[in-house]
């Protein structure tokens, strides 16, 4: 078993915006929402073009298990649905929405109700979540568990990504939503323990939400060193309750649901109001910003309107969903914000410059802060030489592409993105391997039946 | 893609720390001990600094030149190779000597095998090997140092070797600050001290191969009845253990790697020093480390957070 602490770097804070309480920024003239706003499949629009639509009304439905149905943030009429390359690079169908500056409330928007976990489970679905962390996976999903495998619920409040602050606002403004909702998940889960873990570079949140969850039985708060990436699952999960999740296995495995805390206060809204996810606060900071502060925006807001409204120093050179860490940058300001976008970042062309890498010196900063205990020197030669048999037993299937390797490499080698390729060519391989064993194995059998019929 | 935006993958800032930074905090670490070479050993100690340093950027440009390589002289390390070879060299070294070395140094040892980061051993210290055989005697002739009424310039292990015959043992404070016989850099254990602690500090490099390189020599040292801290002070160990079996490329990157690289180091260089024919050993046994390292490295590999061995 692992013993010992885990790795990790100490990125700058740049909390700018902790003092900002969310400002609600005018009604966009249109929003662009995705179908692909989480893990697994796409939504289906519901919605046809001129349908009229209010605030919190269906206009797609869940794609399959593993997805989430998709409200309206604006009133108005549905003008085009659209194909796009999304952000993950595919393409990916969108729902044009103009918006009549109404915000006229759908009529459908009652609270569940909710009697046990089924309905618990129900009302999570319909309220459209997904990790709002920044993965996206389908929240419903993740809690459609047995209850008695759950030891550990886990609410992620480390917000440890440079920036970001909207998990903080959370935790100050609607702590009393995420204490019901881990009241909630503790009535329909009875975990033994449920466990808040923030950063401590965050001391008002964590005595906020001490104070906030006094007389919650089994609420604690866990004051966690500002190490990057601690509000990575797995970390997380190690630090506040010591097990280990094997590769290949889920939190759940070692007895563990780890929700974040916008996730849990969204559920919470939706059960005591019922208005679904519909609108995000995003962070909006970075050296081309020039107030930096955290807005309220419909999902399917565009990043330029976003912009416009916070107001620009200089011209934006590179502008990422999420924070400098692991966010991903977008080609182009019509993209829009999704369920699972915390921060919106625009840099200056100086931050936005591609640093230029050199020779490896072997001075081993990617392994000394890999969370994981991973090589990615060593990662990176073996997908050179185009060997899987090496990615495999050097494990690069467990990179959670966090960014410490390269964050610390002196050499600027870009790390990340080869560890991204590896896991591409390592599954490839595997997927090859295995339709190759089955090749021989149906050979086998035929070649046997054939000497039996002989 | 209005606007050209740059798309590109995460993460999207990093750490201050470049390899030319790394590089530059070496020299910096190096400083005192160019002082004290200057100090104990006059003026030309800085004559023959810069020649192998001047000598050594030469040859790395002048290579990638010629073989249409990216041009590396501004990430420093050429610098540095020749700093460290310099500062191992006895201050009398005939000038085209030194020159000989950095070109070794850095053409056959760093470049022939791909540049920085490919050499299986430290450019510096092969050099020196390497010069310690062609010019044997120009390489063992010591000067006298200033500040010491000394009258033979023998170094402390020549003398400890010869047991009493071959001069009198400056005293240990002497030692510490650096007036004894030997290559005009490794004599100041406190300037060698500074540039540690300022490394370790400005966190390039790791406290692990120093210490157990230095605590290995004082312990087997002393097991075997010697004078245990006259032969930590002595010789090239400090210089060797802070600055030369730290380098990245050619020893192992994990803690417990280095612990046992340092630890070979010391084995091999009490070894050497006792029953070996050279009176000092601490460039052999790095030089002999280097070429395990591949395989300590392998040893010490990293177990994945969570892996499960298929």
């Amino acid at each position: 078993m692992f013993k010992g602490k885990l790795h990790g770097i100490h990125a700058p804070h740049r909390k700018n915006t902790v003092e900002c309480a969310p400002t609600r920024m005018p009604v966009p003239a249109t929003i662009v929402v995705p179908m692909s706003m989480n893990i697994g499949a796409p939504a289906k629009p519901v919605v046809k073009v001129n349908d009229t639509v209010k605030v919190g009304q269906l206009i797609a439905e869940a794609g399959g298990f593993m997805s989430a149905p998709i409200y309206s943030g604006v009133s108005g009429k549905v003008k085009r649905l659209d194909e796009i390359v999304g952000s993950n690079g595919r393409f990916d169908t969108v729902i044009v929405i103009e918006s009549d500056g109404e915000q006229a409330v759908w009529e459908g928007v009652k609270p569940p109700v909710v009697t046990d976990k089924a309905s618990f489970v129900e009302a999570v679905r319909q309220c459209g979540c997904v990790g709002l962390g920044g993965a996206g996976f389908p929240t419903s999903v993740k809690l459609n568990v047995d209850p008695d495998r759950v030891h550990a619920i886990i609410i992620n409040g480390a917000e440890c990504e440079p920036y970001i602050t909207s998990d903080t606002r959370t935790m100050i403004d609607n702590a009393d939503d995420v204490i019901y909702g881990a009241q909630l998940l503790q009535k329909y889960y009875t975990a033994d323990r449920i466990v808040i873990g923030i950063e401590d570079n965050k001391p008002q949140c964590v005595k906020i939400m001490e104070e906030a969850g006094k007389g919650v039985p089994g609420f604690e708060v866990a004051a966690l060193p500002a190490l990057y990436p601690q509000g990575g699952e797995k970390v997380l999960i190690y630090n506040t309750t010591g097990e280990v999740v094997p590769e290949g296995k889920l939190p759940i495995d070692v007895g563990a649901i780890v929700i974040n805390c916008t996730t849990l206060a969204v559920i919470a809204k939706y059960i005591r109001t019922g208005m679904p996810l519909v609108e995000k606060v995003v962070t909006v900071d970075g050296s081309a910003i020039q107030n930096p502060q955290n807005v309220i925006a419909p999902v399917g807001t565009p990043i330029q309107d976003i912009l416009n409204f916070v107001g620009l120093k200089c011209e934006p050179k590179k502008v990422l969903y999420g924070g400098p860490m692991m966010g991903i940058s977008v080609p182009s300001l019509e993209a829009p914000i999704m369920k699972n976008t915390n921060a919106v970042l625009a840099f200056d062309e100086k931050d936005a410059e591609d640093p230029v890498p050199s020779a490896c010196i072997r001075c081993g900063r990617c392994v000394a802060h890999c969370p994981f205990n991973l090589m990615p020197a060593a990662i990176e030669s073996a997908y050179n030489n185009k060997e899987p048999e090496t990615l495999k037993a050097l494990k690069v299937n467990l990179c959670m592409e966090c960014g410490c390797c390269s964050f610390s490499c002196p050499a600027r080698r870009p790390l990340v993105q080869v560890n991204k390729l590896a896991k591409a060519m390592l599954n490839k391989y595997n997927a090859e391997q295995k339709e190759a064993a089955e090749k021989k194995k149906a050979k086998e059998e035929a070649a046997a039946k054939e000497k039996e019929a002989v | 893609m209005e606007k050209n935006m740059v798309v590109s993958v995460n993460p999207h800032i990093y750490a201050s720390q470049t390899t030319q930074t790394i590089m530059r905090d070496v020299l910096i670490a190096l400083f005192p001990a160019v002082i004290a070479s200057i100090v104990f050993f006059g003026i030309r100690a800085l004559l023959v600094e810069v020649v192998c340093v001047v000598v050594a950027v030469a040859c790395e440009w002048a290579f990638e030149k010629i073989t249409g390589r990216t041009c590396t002289i501004t990430d420093l390390s050429a610098a540095v190779t020749g700093l460290i070879l310099a500062l191992n060299l006895p201050v009398g070294i005939p000038i085209w000597q030194a020159a000989f070395g950095s070109f070794v140094a850095i053409v056959v040892v760093k470049q022939l095998f791909g540049g920085i980061g490919q050499n299986f051993a430290n450019p510096a210290i092969t050099a020196r090997v390497i010069m310690l055989v062609a010019f044997s005697g120009a390489m063992t002739t010591w000067a006298v140092p200033a500040f010491t009424d000394a009258t033979s310039a023998a170094t402390p292990l020549a003398i400890l070797g010869a047991e009493g015959s071959a001069g009198t043992l400056p005293t240990l404070a002497q030692m510490f600050i650096g007036a004894r016989g030997g290559s005009m850099g490794e004599t100041s254990c406190l300037a060698l001290l500074l540039g540690g602690v300022y490394l370790i500090y400005r966190k390039v490099i790791s406290w692990h191969t120093p210490v157990a390189f230095i605590g290995t020599v004082l312990v087997f040292t002393a097991l075997l009845g010697q004078q245990p801290l006259y032969q930590v002070m002595a010789g090239g160990l400090f210089i060797g253990a802070i600055f030369m079996a730290t380098d990245y490329t050619t020893s192992p990157p994990t803690p417990a790697g280095k612990l046992i690289f340092g630890l070979g180091c010391g084995l091999i260089t009490v070894l050497i020093r006792v029953w070996g024919n050279y009176p000092e050993g601490v460039s052999f046994s790095i030089l002999l480390m280097n070429i395990l390292n591949p395989y300590i490295s392998e040893w010490t590999k990293t177990k994945p957070f969570g892996g499960v061995q298929a």
